[in-house]
């Protein structure tokens, strides 16, 4: 089986920076900054051909694990390859064979057009020009930007700075696509475009492979083959969403919303919840509220609890496991 | 030989590298046309800075030639230096040499004018840039390509170079038509090769700068404020720099700082091929006494720095890159 992408151990820490007067600890304790495990023990194999997903919270580390696979990090300790090469020791044959796109990302110079700004990035891969400029046309196309084409950088609105910054990553015809967040903040229409062509782009072509964050766990569902989820710079576990939501079936997931709770604390450990995660709706009024638990029998309870703050129930209904209940049960709280 | 058998015969590594100059370069080149403003604010504001220079250096030498024509009764033919003029012919050849020295100020001055556009371009186009670049996001995406670092500086280097002798020629033509500068180009080909060292050994310099702006500054732009007067003064951009020589040890140390800096060493050596024999630099080193430095020695020097500057900044930009990678504060935007 050839590997895309495969990580051995991977251990990142981050340590403070050596500096004359050390920082103290920015939670205002007054201790010294100390080192910060960001991956630890990363393990994972991403085949050839495959669309990848990586789901976690904000400091999970999939932005690290990202880094480290583009080469710009070097691991504390493990190993990573991608496409056969150390990242390690062998960058550069690496760097021929990826590409990457962030979401938010501000790169270019706002003088240039779009055109040129591509074209520019493309030279730094050693894309023959005249292929450059008709992938990237067809690429403007397919994006929705060619009437931006001779735009310049500094006009764009952040969606088609977006839809820019993916034509870039695609430009280069990489083996490897790393995808950091690629539609975020970007409207439906603009998130279905990418969405459709990243998903295009891997089937319709052999032995391209990609890896994706997301902070939307319908995308990670709808796009991935498989999807890992990662906390704390660990992986959980790693399967096909099927699979994944499989895993947590004999598990009984409900669902309510109800007035804001003014604490959602009693619901830790109490017996019966696995997991919970609970999202308040300030313009409503509303806090949302998921339960995986073992069994029914924990339901009358969890209800007394929200009754006994005076808070009333608005729905409550029980469904079938999702890929965000799966993360739920893992993590113990919701992405966003 | 087909266009495409030369093309496939280039290294794959070379090709790259050399693609990704021009790539960065574009910008630069590109920025040049699209931005007219700089006309005024680039090429013509710093003739207001020559102007005051010149106009300083020409009152100076009217009190000269005052001195120097002003018949008195001690001294019937003026005053040459120091002693009366023993005769006619005497004034007349002071007077010829104050005003071919006025001359050689001025044309130092606006040599220097054009040039400080080289520096401003090195301290904030090359030495500030991968901090900017870091500012934007780009340097990340750079860093992740496969071409050589010293492709990326040598893009910008090149396109600096090319945005900015646009703008210097400007100045400098301007600056000698209004200022009615005489020049002699005694010998072009060596003043040509002067111009383009100086300029490897300047953006040398800035691609040196630009990592270890990266690697201590937080703001790159104090650092580059503070390098704008300092060098401007001890590089002579806007006197003959020779002048340091008078203030012992001093002016010596200053000397010996200044011929560091390309700049020095490539304006002194233009002056002195532009401006045929005006004096030369002594060479700032304690047992040298009465040797100076003519323009060939200068243009070996300059040469030496080139290489110098060229290796340090390949040097810098790798001892960067490994550290970027091992610590990873250095890519991204808000590590």
């Amino acid at each position: 089986m050839d590997f895309a992408i495969e990580t051995k151990d991977l251990l990142r820490i981050f340590k403070p920076s050596r500096k004359l007067f050390k920082r103290k600890n920015p939670n205002g304790n007054g201790a010294p900054e100390g080192p910060v495990t960001a991956l630890e023990n990363v393990t994972t194999q991403i085949r050839e051909g495959e669309l990848f997903g990586l789901l976690g919270p904000n400091g999970a580390g999939k932005t690290t694990l990202i880094k480290i696979l583009c080469t710009l990090l070097l691991p504390t300790a493990g190993h990573a390859y991608v496409a056969g090469y150390d990242v390690a020791k062998d960058p550069f044959p690496i760097r021929e064979k990826i590409n990457m796109v962030s979401g938010g990302e501000t790169s270019g110079y706002g003088l240039l057009t779009t055109r040129e700004n591509i074209w520019m990035f493309s030279q730094f891969y050693g894309v023959p020009s005249k292929v450059a400029k008709a992938r990237i046309d067809e690429l403007f196309k397919t994006f929705g930007l060619w009437d931006k084409r001779d735009a310049k950088v500094r006009t764009l609105s952040s969606g088609q700075r977006q839809k820019m910054n993916m034509v870039r990553g695609f430009v280069t015809d990489p083996e490897i696509l790393f995808l950091d967040e690629p539609t975020l903040g970007l409207d439906v229409n603009a998130s279905r475009v990418i969405r459709d062509y990243v998903m295009g782009w891997v089937r319709r072509q052999k032995g391209k492979t990609i890896l994706l964050t997301t902070h939307y766990m319908m995308e990670a569902d709808e796009m991935c083959d498989r999807i890992a989820i990662i906390d704390h710079g660990r992986i959980l576990a790693c399967d096909t969403p099927e699979n994944l939501r499989r895993g947590i079936r004999k598990d009984t997931t409900f669902r309510l919303e109800v007035d804001t709770l003014k604490s959602t604390s009693m619901f830790t450990g109490m017996r019966g919840v696995k997991n919970f995660s609970a999202k308040n709706d300030i313009a409503n009024n509303t806090t949302s509220l998921t339960f995986i638990l073992e069994d029914e029998s924990p339901v009358s309870d969890i209800l007394s609890s929200i009754q006994s703050q005076g808070s009333k129930i608005h729905y409550l209904q029980k469904s079938e496991p999702t890929l965000e209940d799966v993360f739920i049960s893992m993590v113990g709280r919701g992405l966003e | 030989m087909s266009t495409a058998t030369a093309t496939s015969r280039i290294p794959h590594r070379v090709k790259l590298n050399l693609q990704a100059i021009v790539g960065r370069a574009y910008p630069r080149v590109i920025g040049a046309n699209r931005e007219p403003s700089w006309i005024f604010f680039e090429a013509i504001l710093p003739l207001l800075g020559i102007a005051a220079y010149v106009f300083i250096y020409k009152a100076l030498a009217t009190r000269a030639l005052g001195v120097i024509l002003t018949p008195t009764p001690s001294a019937p033919y003026g005053m040459c230096g120091p002693n009366p003029c023993v005769d006619a012919a005497q004034q007349a050849l002071f007077q010829a040499n104050s005003i071919a020295n006025t001359n050689a100020l001025i044309a130092t001055v606006v040599l220097g004018g054009a040039m400080v556009a080289f520096w401003l371009n090195v301290l904030w186009s090359m030495a500030s840039q991968l901090y900017w670049e870091k500012e934007i996001g780009n340097l990340q995406l750079y860093m992740m390509a496969p071409m050589s670092r010293m492709a990326l500086l040598g893009g910008m280097a090149i396109g600096g170079m090319f945005m900015t002798s646009v703008r210097a020629i400007t100045t400098l033509v301007v600056g000698i038509l209004v200022f009615t500068v005489t020049l002699q180009l005694g010998n072009p080909l060596l003043l040509l090769g002067v111009f383009f060292v100086t300029l490897i050994a300047l953006y040398g310099m800035g691609m040196m700068l630009a990592s270890l702006y990266l690697l201590w500054g937080r703001e790159a732009f104090n650092l580059s404020a503070l390098l704008e007067e300092p060098i401007f003064f001890s590089s002579g951009f806007y006197f003959p720099v020779g002048g340091f020589a008078r203030f012992g040890t001093v002016g010596g140390a200053m000397l010996a700082f200044a011929t560091a800096i390309p700049a020095t060493l490539g304006l002194d050596a233009m002056r002195q091929i532009i401006v045929p024999g005006s004096p030369s630099l002594p060479i700032p080193i304690p047992w040298s006494q009465g040797a100076y430095l003519t323009p060939d020695l200068e243009f070996g020097l300059l040469l030496v720095l080139a290489v110098m500057f060229l290796f340090l900044a390949r040097y810098t930009l790798a001892y960067l890159e490994k550290l970027a990678r091992r610590e990873g504060r250095l890519t991204s935007r808000h590590q």
